[in-house]
């Protein structure tokens, strides 16, 4: 397909779709994140980048015969994996035998949380989760270090702002009804965030929701509006603090005498140790992933409103 | 403390970046990062006291026991590596101050160091956790910051160097990512230890066998084992020098080590080298990559090429050393990855001075270098040398040990090619040395003085460790001599 258009609103169809299976196979956090991240954020950043790249693939003639050798193979492969499988559900698959009995049976004394998968993601297994902290913590930096244009002088600035308020002037009503949504979104966003120990959800997706309530707003309001509520600098400070938050639970276990991460020793009684260490790293994850999604946001938003400054000016420039 | 070093290990370089994007200041952010690399570096050598005298350290994270929880655990190979991976992290980060200033704009310099910690962080992580998820998650930290690292090159040719590097490593890392997912789906668990006792269980079934084609094949991708080798000459060649002699010494070096430790550790030797012909296909492979990119340098003109093909046929000699799956055989190779990493982060320091001096490392513009940078160049010659194999240079040691382990197995065509191949290295090394020494310097390029201190000291050191090693070889022998007997001894 050619229409890079379709094939965005194709790839989040797709992450709706496997949302709505993993809800299908009750795996309900997996399902929340998926339909945020998949079918939310990942596409309308990705359409943020056609409004540079253009709509249309450029025509090659090259035809990769190769490529689809090898996706056959791999896809051959994975099919060829699957004949040995315990089937879906079995109740003697080693999955359920080895590792998830503990989980499923003790978590709730030894974490004290309802939500498996939060005790798993947030105690059992912090580590990995911290490591995903961090990953999209690196996505943020790397979106910085590839995009962030040098700081532009305050003429230009206000031109961009004049160049928005022409813009968005005449979106009137969907103003005033995301002027009314926004607070709402934001407040599910906390509900998410502190709701992760008792039902689906926690610190990814409640980043996300929180980042697509300051998206919307930019999007609306114009970059230079949301710029001056939320700055840069800030920003980035607020990313930084999110992994050093997370970071520093571990450390405080350290200095009380319990391995990395123990949440058992933050506190005199075990479980309201566990509890406050994921509520923190769960804070932590938050601030972190809604301030890097913007920061991915302002960047691409910030330099697509540069690209056409200069074609801008470069067309009255020749005119003259 | 000393009981929680293998988690300092990782966390001190990963709380500092952080800690750097806050800093700002790019020079006070430097000094903080060399601090941060020096201590990760006493880490580490404490770490490998620890376990030569007293054997496995194995590290609980969040307090849980193992299958349930994360585990690290480190033994002679990951000390050894972590050694690796800081010292020559510590020696880089003392030029990178002075080399970015004229390759990178200034106001990305701190994020330079940001990405350079977390890229230190990923590699760290992946060596020293004991957990096959957890080494997906550092995967992606490392890898992340790589691609971003080599596109902050100068050239705009970085950016595309890194987005096939991007595409390709994705691949590599999904396909490391479905292969332990279906180990998962057999056997339950996701620690090292733990699949190593329950996969034999499952030995026999299509998805194991799935399992290992795939985290193989991700392996050999991220290794740039030919021919999967192409993303990595463009992406050495226009990275910002510091990053090419950072990851030319440690990043590939990590991808082999994980080889190492899923196939002798997890699989087990007898699954690994017996359901496919692992050992017919890599030394073939290994011997083809040795060839045809050593016969690719001699036509390079761009010298940041020329060792960068260097680069992969070295990695042809490891993956020889490993297919033999002896004692020997492991030797070789682990002792070829300290010893490769020392060469090549020489060599590409020293052309990180020259990039410095001269603004690119185009052949021609080698000219009379000789004369006008007498210690980067030498330092050059020097770690060409050691990539020939010449004996007093650590090149000699690994390769002897190769051949030593090729000849015990019989394999003595294979051991006359290794040595035909170093032929090879000759002729690429010779056309440097040739340029440098014994033509004139170009009439248009103004003339260049020597390196600034701060880049032929650890260029030196490192020199001096290339011979020192090739001399001395007590402790290089040694460690990996022991990490590979026990590595036999867990599997036998």
């Amino acid at each position: 397909m050619k229409d890079l258009f379709a094939v965005i609103m194709l790839s989040g169809i797709y992450g709706l779709l496997s949302a709505s299976f993993f809800v299908a196979m009750d795996a309900v956090d997996v399902a929340f994140t998926e339909a945020a991240v998949g079918a939310g954020i990942s596409t309308l950043l990705m359409l943020v980048v056609i409004t540079m790249t253009g709509r249309k693939e450029k025509p090659t003639r090259h035809k990769p015969i190769s490529a689809l050798f090898v996706v056959i193979i791999t896809g051959g492969l994975l099919i060829y994996g699957t004949l040995d499988m315990p089937y879906f559900g079995a109740a003697d698959a080693p999955i359920h035998n080895h590792t998830s009995p503990r989980y499923i049976n003790d978590s709730m004394q030894e974490i004290g949380i309802p939500n498996i998968v939060t005790s798993v993601l947030a105690s059992y297994r912090a580590f990995d989760t911290f490591g995903e902290v961090v990953v999209i913590f690196t996505a943020g930096i790397g979106v910085l270090a590839m995009l962030s244009v040098a700081r532009r002088k305050e003429d230009e600035d206000d031109e961009i702002a004049s160049i928005n308020d022409s813009m968005h002037q005449q979106h009137l009503v969907i103003r005033i009804v995301a002027k009314m949504l926004i607070p709402f979104i934001l407040l599910f966003a906390l509900y998410v965030q502190f709701h992760g120990d008792f039902g689906p959800g926690g610190g990814f997706q409640a980043g996300v929701i929180f980042a697509a309530a300051i998206i919307l707003y930019a999007m609306l309001f114009g970059l230079a509006t949301a710029r001056r509520v939320i700055n840069q600098t800030f920003i980035q400070l607020i990313a930084a603090i999110g992994v050093l938050l997370y970071g520093c639970v571990g450390l405080v276990s350290l200095m009380n005498g319990g391995n990395f991460f123990d949440y058992n020793v933050l506190s005199s009684d075990p479980i309201a140790g566990q509890h406050l260490g994921i509520l923190i790293i769960e804070w932590g994850v938050g601030c972190t992933v809604a301030s890097v999604m913007v920061i991915i946001f302002f960047n691409f938003a910030g330099r697509r409103q540069f690209q056409s400054l200069k074609k801008q000016t470069k067309h009255t420039e020749s005119s003259k | 403390m000393t009981a929680h070093l293998p988690i300092l290990q990782v966390i001190i370089p990963l709380m500092a970046a952080p800690i750097c994007l806050i800093l700002k200041r790019a020079k006070l952010v430097w000094l903080f990062s060399l601090i941060v690399s020096v201590l990760a570096f006493s880490v580490s050598v404490l770490l490998l006291q620890q376990v030569m005298t007293s054997g496995v350290i194995s590290y609980e994270l969040g307090g849980w026991q193992a299958p349930w929880g994360i585990e690290y655990r480190i033994d002679k190979l990951n000390a050894f590596v972590l050694l690796i991976i800081t010292s020559i992290s510590t020696l880089v980060l003392i030029a990178a101050q002075a080399s970015i200033e004229k390759e990178i704009p200034k106001d990305k310099h701190t994020l330079f160091y940001v990405l350079f910690l977390l890229s230190l962080t990923g590699m760290l992580g992946i060596v020293a956790t004991g957990d096959a998820f957890n080494v997906f998650v550092f995967l992606e930290i490392s890898s992340l910051s790589a691609y971003a690292l080599i596109a902050l090159g100068k050239n705009r040719r970085a950016l595309w160097a890194s987005y096939q590097y991007l595409i390709m490593g994705t691949i590599g890392a999904t396909f490391i990512l479905i292969g332990i997912g279906l180990m998962y789906q057999m056997t339950g668990t996701l620690n090292m230890q733990d699949l190593s006792q329950r996969l034999p269980e499952v030995a026999a079934t299509r998805t194991v066998f799935v399992a290992f084609a795939f985290v193989t094949v991700g392996l050999c991708l991220k290794l740039a084992l030919f021919p999967l080798h192409l993303w990595l000459p463009n992406a050495y060649a226009f990275a910002p020098s510091i990053v090419t002699a950072f990851f030319a010494a440690t990043a590939t070096k990590v991808a082999i080590y994980l080889l190492i430790r899923f196939t002798f550790s997890v699989f087990g030797l007898s699954f690994s080298f017996t359901t496919i012909p692992l050992q017919t296909v890599f030394m073939a492979l290994g011997l083809i990559g040795i060839f045809v990119a050593s016969s690719t340098a001699i036509y390079q003109n761009n010298i940041k090429h020329v060792f960068a093909y260097s680069s992969i046929s070295q990695i042809g000699y490891m993956i020889i050393g490993f297919s033999l799956s002896s004692v020997t055989g492991l030797t070789s190779t682990l002792l070829h990855l300290f010893n490769h990493a020392l060469m090549k982060s020489a060599i590409f320091l020293a052309l990180a001075a020259i990039m410095f001096r001269v603004g690119n490392v185009q052949l021609d513009n080698f000219r009379g270098l000789g004369r006008q940078m007498p210690l980067t160049m030498a330092a050059i010659v020097v770690g060409g040398l050691s990539l020939i194999g010449v004996p007093l240079t650590v090149g000699f040691v690994s390769k002897w040990y190769l051949l030593t382990a090729l000849l015990e197995q019989g394999w003595w065509p294979i051991a006359a090619l290794v040595l035909l191949a170093s032929i090879l290295a000759v002729v690429y090394v010779w056309r440097i040395v040739e340029v440098a020494y014994f033509k004139e310097p170009l009439p248009d390029r103004a003339p260049v003085k020597e390196a600034p201190l701060i880049f032929l000291v650890p260029i030196w050191i490192l020199v001096i460790a290339n011979v020192y090693f090739g001399i001395d070889t007590r402790f290089s022998v040694q460690v990996a001599e022991s990490a590979a007997q026990s590595l036999f001894g867990v599997s036998l």
